[in-house]
């Protein structure tokens, strides 16, 4: 059960939260321009790392507003929570380091 | 001795011999004491034997005294409150309790299941796996099924109640044995929020049993001033009979209170009750559990963990037996021979598995004229059903028998870690104490005690103090109390690690509660089930209710000498959540019956209720599927109220129907990119059904869309999706064009919704009279008007489900009712009818218009359903990529068709697939019927569906089940729509 800082209302139970899955995930366009591999890649590939992942998550019982959180996926300790548009910043031991 | 219990002393313990309490056992009518639990209510009644065991049906007596308790499983109560497999330790003694051995019958002492004892040799781990393959496992399952489990499951309903609660603390301190309440009494003097947790009724854990000096009075004393204390403080929370269960992430921990015992819930107490706590810091003050000795004929009533005896004469003022013999290879188990002792009970021996016992006991023990056995053990016993003698051998290797009723064992203590690696600690083994320990924790928490393998009063209440002190530094807050003193203690001489007594006759056992033996072990290392993990499933080891609490270290040890690897290299199983077994009820809380789902009654319920509605649940909504006339069944209902819309007036409550206000200057260009089709160029005052797609180019909800004027719109929604379709639009909003100046709104609550349709509903609408002109040239169908109706401020919009003319008549929630009552009164002269969902979905089908998730599904685009246009479309849009995709561009696709049935009195079933036979006989699926009615004004069955290749198809004579049909267009009923533009 985590403990998530919702950057709008503070810290809130994992309970009252969703989560959207990997963050920062480019939309190509204009459709036309795009190839079926291009587009084949936005729909279905995501990363599933041991150790630092960026995921979107929505407080949906609180603010209902989407963020981000920049977590380990080994310990589940939350290194970071930023608004959406703002860039993520980097894990103190380096991406995708597992302690 | 005492009265009608001959087992209990005339004086000592926390039991009130001044309040009797009578309960019954197995049927047999016994008195304990106030204070007592079942198990010591029961030994105090010498009661030896209490249960069978799980498969070998062996008589089983009481081990512990706790939450390890393996052996005394009870059925509690009786009737509706009857709860299989509750631990007699853990039943506190009330007036009246009834209880029953479980796993036997006809009863505890003439058991039939005993037979399998005698078959034991051939039914070893695995018996199962090897034995019942012919002719296959299912010709044996039902056999096995009925034999296996314990006790019996309720069949009634459970009427008690349950509750959960939250709460949040600066401190979590769990036990509070001495290290606990050292931890909670410097946290609660230093202003800390804290809980102290205690699975037991009372505090004190091993004090409640062994003698301690703590800054100058008695333990007792002492236990009582930390508990004023405590009760004095602000903030301080104190939970007795409430087990610490789960350890999550980011110290959220689950903690099960034992409020209300049978009697009282009968009275109206609750049951149990579920905290959920998040914690700042924990404190571990979980203890240790004895271990036991794994020796032939270790089960046998009468044989005693040593702790466990000591527990029952200081606490409860009970000698489990009459004549006893101790055998341990460590100090602990010495105190439990001077506990007996001192209560008057005979010790023959204390049997020391180690060659030099310590000094001090050994005269201690001559002073009491105890002898001592070093170097021995004990390697067999005997007794029918209960404990009768016991066979030593001494440090020479001479075999004896000596006569008892009372063996107390212990093989060292293991500390009780299970929350700490459930809050993702890791174990090391300590050669010292042969324990496994806390090594590196994962989250704010720290275990103090014996918990850390710290097993001395003076040394526990140290740790718990320090514990505390660091906690409350990370807290900021400070520390005024000195830590609690113990007088001089004597330090334990190291124990001699001794996992398997060999040379018996006979099962000894590891696991009581699954009974797995040593050599059971030894088969699996024999047949390379060497991983401990295997091991566990393989022999069912550590997998009984007790969760191993008893046997996994003892276990893993045998293990890691049968293959000559260390205990730490062997490594442990994965401890689990929850630690102590917990009715499936406290999960669910107060959401049971009418509160696990509250369903949603529409504005206009009482109404409903008033025409004879039959209620259906819709999506979390009691709407009517129908309104039957007294004798009329439902089918036929269905067919009056559509046919009432055809040739006059219907009148349809749609209240859940999603709205979702989309206002702002960029509202036109965001709805652009939501609907597949274009909202920009709808002009203000205007109507347009459109429908989203995912980013797979899958329909997931279709409805209309209002321009109110430039910079605002509502988007109406199926019902099922006004709450999804609401957070879809958010977050396109928030996390890909946070750039548009929109605003979303859902509104659907705040508006109720009546329809009236039929060739009458303009006429009717005319008579409760509106603020505008009805006209069909002024307000035509696809158009919306604010204004007012019977003189109610209202909403309206002027499309069609059903394919007559229709109005959808929006007014505030609370004035639905009065809007209802208005409309049905001015039609009164019509013949309006209340219509509910069965007939509206008919009316709908017959027009072939589409349902989304029933005539569509997750593989559905909007190119399937004959919505090619929409690529013509100049915009991006959400899913259109999709559909430029190969795969969805295939001519093949399932499109969506209308079925005729060549018999019109035929009814298509629903989910009925169009049949194809190949060349070589092989029948295929072409596609499906999706929805099916009779539609009462063409006289004929109606139905959608899909099929390959889609309208491609029409013409085409097709099987369906047994039944031939032609692919038609969708519309059966006027398809050039004359009637709703009307």
């Amino acid at each position: 059960m985590l403990l998530i800082e919702c950057p709008w209302c503070g810290p809130r139970d994992e309970v009252e939260f969703q989560c959207g899955g990997q963050s920062h995930i480019e939309r190509p366009g204009p459709p036309e321009a795009v190839s079926d591999e291009r587009w084949g890649a936005y729909l279905f590939e995501r990363i599933n790392p041991k150790g630092l992942h960026r995921e979107r998550w929505l407080h949906a019982f609180g603010c209902r507003r989407w963020f981000n959180i920049a977590r380990n996926t080994a310990t589940h300790e939350i290194i970071a929570v930023y608004r959406m548009g703002e860039s993520s910043p980097d894990a103190p031991s380096g991406d995708g380091a597992v302690p | 001795m005492s009265g009608t219990q001959p087992f209990r002393l005339a004086s000592g313990g926390e039991v009130d011999r001044d309040r009797p309490i009578r309960f019954r056992f197995g049927g047999k009518a016994y008195t304990g004491f106030e204070g007592d639990t079942l198990a010591s209510a029961l030994l105090a009644n010498g009661v030896r034997l209490a249960g069978r065991s799980f498969k070998y049906h062996r008589p089983r007596g009481l081990i512990g005294m706790g939450v390890e308790e393996s052996n005394v499983l009870v059925q509690l109560g009786s009737a509706d409150r009857s709860t299989p497999n509750v631990r007699a330790t853990e039943v506190y003694l009330y007036e009246g309790l009834e209880a029953a051995p479980v796993n036997c019958w006809p009863n505890v002492r003439l058991d039939i299941g005993g037979i399998n004892n005698l078959m034991s040799r051939f039914l070893a781990a695995g018996f199962y796996y090897k034995t019942f393959m012919w002719p296959n496992w299912h010709f044996y399952e039902g056999i096995i099924r009925r034999a296996a489990g314990l006790g019996r499951a309720p069949t009634q309903r459970d009427p008690d109640r349950y509750e959960s609660r939250n709460a949040h603390c600066d401190l979590l301190v769990v036990g509070s044995g001495p290290a606990g309440l050292a931890a909670a009494r410097l946290a609660a003097a230093s202003g800390a929020r804290v809980m102290l947790v205690e699975q037991d009724s009372l505090l004190g854990g091993s004090l409640l049993h062994d003698d301690a000096t703590i800054d100058g009075s008695d333990a007792r004393a002492w236990i009582d001033a930390t508990k004023e204390m405590l009760a004095a403080s602000e903030d301080i929370v104190v939970l007795a009979r409430t087990a610490a269960v789960g350890y999550f992430d980011h110290n959220a921990l689950t903690l099960l209170e034992q409020v209300g015992n049978e009697a009282a819930c009968a009275a109206g107490s609750v049951r149990y009750r579920l905290w959920n706590v998040r914690a700042k810091r924990v404190i571990l003050a979980t203890g240790a559990l004895d271990r036991p000795l794994v020796f032939s004929g270790n089960d046998r009533p009468g044989v005693m963990l040593a702790t466990a005896v000591r527990h029952y004469v200081r606490r409860f003022g009970v000698v489990p037996g009459k004549k006893a013999i101790v055998f341990t290879n460590n100090d602990e188990a010495y105190r439990t021979a001077f506990a007996l002792a001192e209560a008057g009970t005979i010790v023959s021996a204390v049997v020391d598995a180690r060659s030099h016992p310590p000094d001090d006991f050994s005269s201690r023990l001559s002073h009491f004229g105890i002898a001592l056995i070093a170097g021995g053990a004990v390697v067999a016993t005997k007794g029918a059903k209960a404990l009768r003698a016991v066979q030593v051998r001494s440090g020479d290797g001479a075999l004896r028998w000596v006569d008892c009723d009372l063996l107390a064992m212990s093989g060292g203590l293991n500390p009780t870690v299970h929350l700490f690696c459930q809050s993702g600690g890791k174990l090391r083994f300590d050669e010292a104490t042969a324990s496994f320990l806390p090594g590196n924790s994962a989250q704010a928490e720290e275990s103090v005690g014996a918990a850390a393998g710290t097993f001395t009063v003076s040394g526990a209440l140290q740790s718990g103090h320090a514990a505390a002190h660091r906690a409350l530094l990370t807290l900021d807050l400070e520390c005024c109390l000195d830590a609690p003193v113990c007088a001089e203690e004597r330090l334990p001489q190291p124990l001699l690690p001794l996992w398997h007594v060999s040379g018996g006759r006979g099962k000894a056992f590891v696991d009581f509660q699954n009974d797995v033996s040593a050599d059971d072990i030894g088969l699996a290392a024999r047949e390379n089930f060497i991983s401990v993990e295997h091991l566990k499933r393989y022999t069912t080891l550590g997998m009984a209710a007790d969760q191993g609490k008893t046997s996994n270290v003892n276990a893993l040890a045998i293990m890691a000498s049968l293959t000559g690897r260390s205990v730490q290299d062997t490594g442990t199983t994965r401890y689990r959540f929850p630690f102590t077994p917990m009715p499936l009820a406290s999960f669910a809380g107060r959401a049971r019956a009418d509160l696990f789902r509250p369903l949603r009654m529409m504005p206009a319920h009482e109404r409903h209720i008033r025409h004879g509605a039959a209620f259906e649940d819709y999506g979390g909504w009691m709407r009517p599927s129908c309104y039957p006339l007294p004798g009329e069944s439902h089918a036929a209902a269905e067919q009056r109220e559509a046919l009432a819309v055809r040739q006059s007036a219907g009148l349809f409550e749609g209240s859940p129907l999603g709205k979702i206000e989309v206002v702002g200057p960029d509202a036109a260009k965001f709805l652009d990119l939501i609907y597949a089709n274009t909202m920009s160029t709808l002009k203000s005052g205007k109507v347009r059904y459109g429908l989203m797609l995912n980013e797979l180019g899958a329909i997931i909800d279709d409805g209309v869309a209002a321009r109110v004027e430039d910079t605002h719109y509502i988007v109406c929604t199926s019902s099922g999706g006004a709450a999804r379709i609401a957070a879809w639009l958010e977050e396109w909003l928030q996390c890909e064009w946070p750039g548009l100046d929109v605003v979303v709104a859902p509104v659907t609550t705040a508006w109720g919704v009546v329809t009236l349709t039929g060739p009458a509903a303009r006429q009717i609408l005319e008579k409760v009279g509106t603020s505008f002109d009805l006209a069909a040239d002024v307000f035509p169908h696809m158009s919306f008007r604010e204004g007012l109706v019977a003189n109610i401020p209202a909403r309206i919009f002027r499309v069609s489900y059903t394919g007559e003319v229709s109005y959808e008549i929006n007014v505030p929630a609370s004035h639905t009712p009065e809007l209802w009552d208005r409309l049905f009164a001015a039609g009164a002269t019509h013949g309006i009818t209340p219509i509910g969902v069965d007939g509206w979905m008919l009316l709908r089908t017959e027009k072939g218009f589409l349902h989304i998730g029933a005539d569509t599904d997750g593989t559905t685009t909007p190119l399937d359903v004959g919505w090619g246009y929409v690529l013509k479309k100049k915009s991006d849009f959400v899913g259109r990529r999709s559909l430029l995709l190969p795969e969805n561009q295939r001519s093949d696709k399932l499109g969506f068709v209308g079925f005729r049935a060549v018999d019109p009195a035929v009814i298509l079933p629903v989910g009925e697939h169009v049949v194809i036979t190949d060349a070589d006989s092989t029948q295929r699926s072409d596609g499906y019927v999706t929805s099916a009615g009779f539609s009462p004004v063409l006289g004929m069955g109606v139905a959608l569906g899909m099929i390959h290749g889609g309208d491609t198809r029409l013409g085409d004579t097709v099987s369906i089940g047994v039944h031939r049909a032609q692919v038609v267009p969708p519309a059966a009923y006027d398809p050039e729509g004359k009637r709703l533009n009307g």
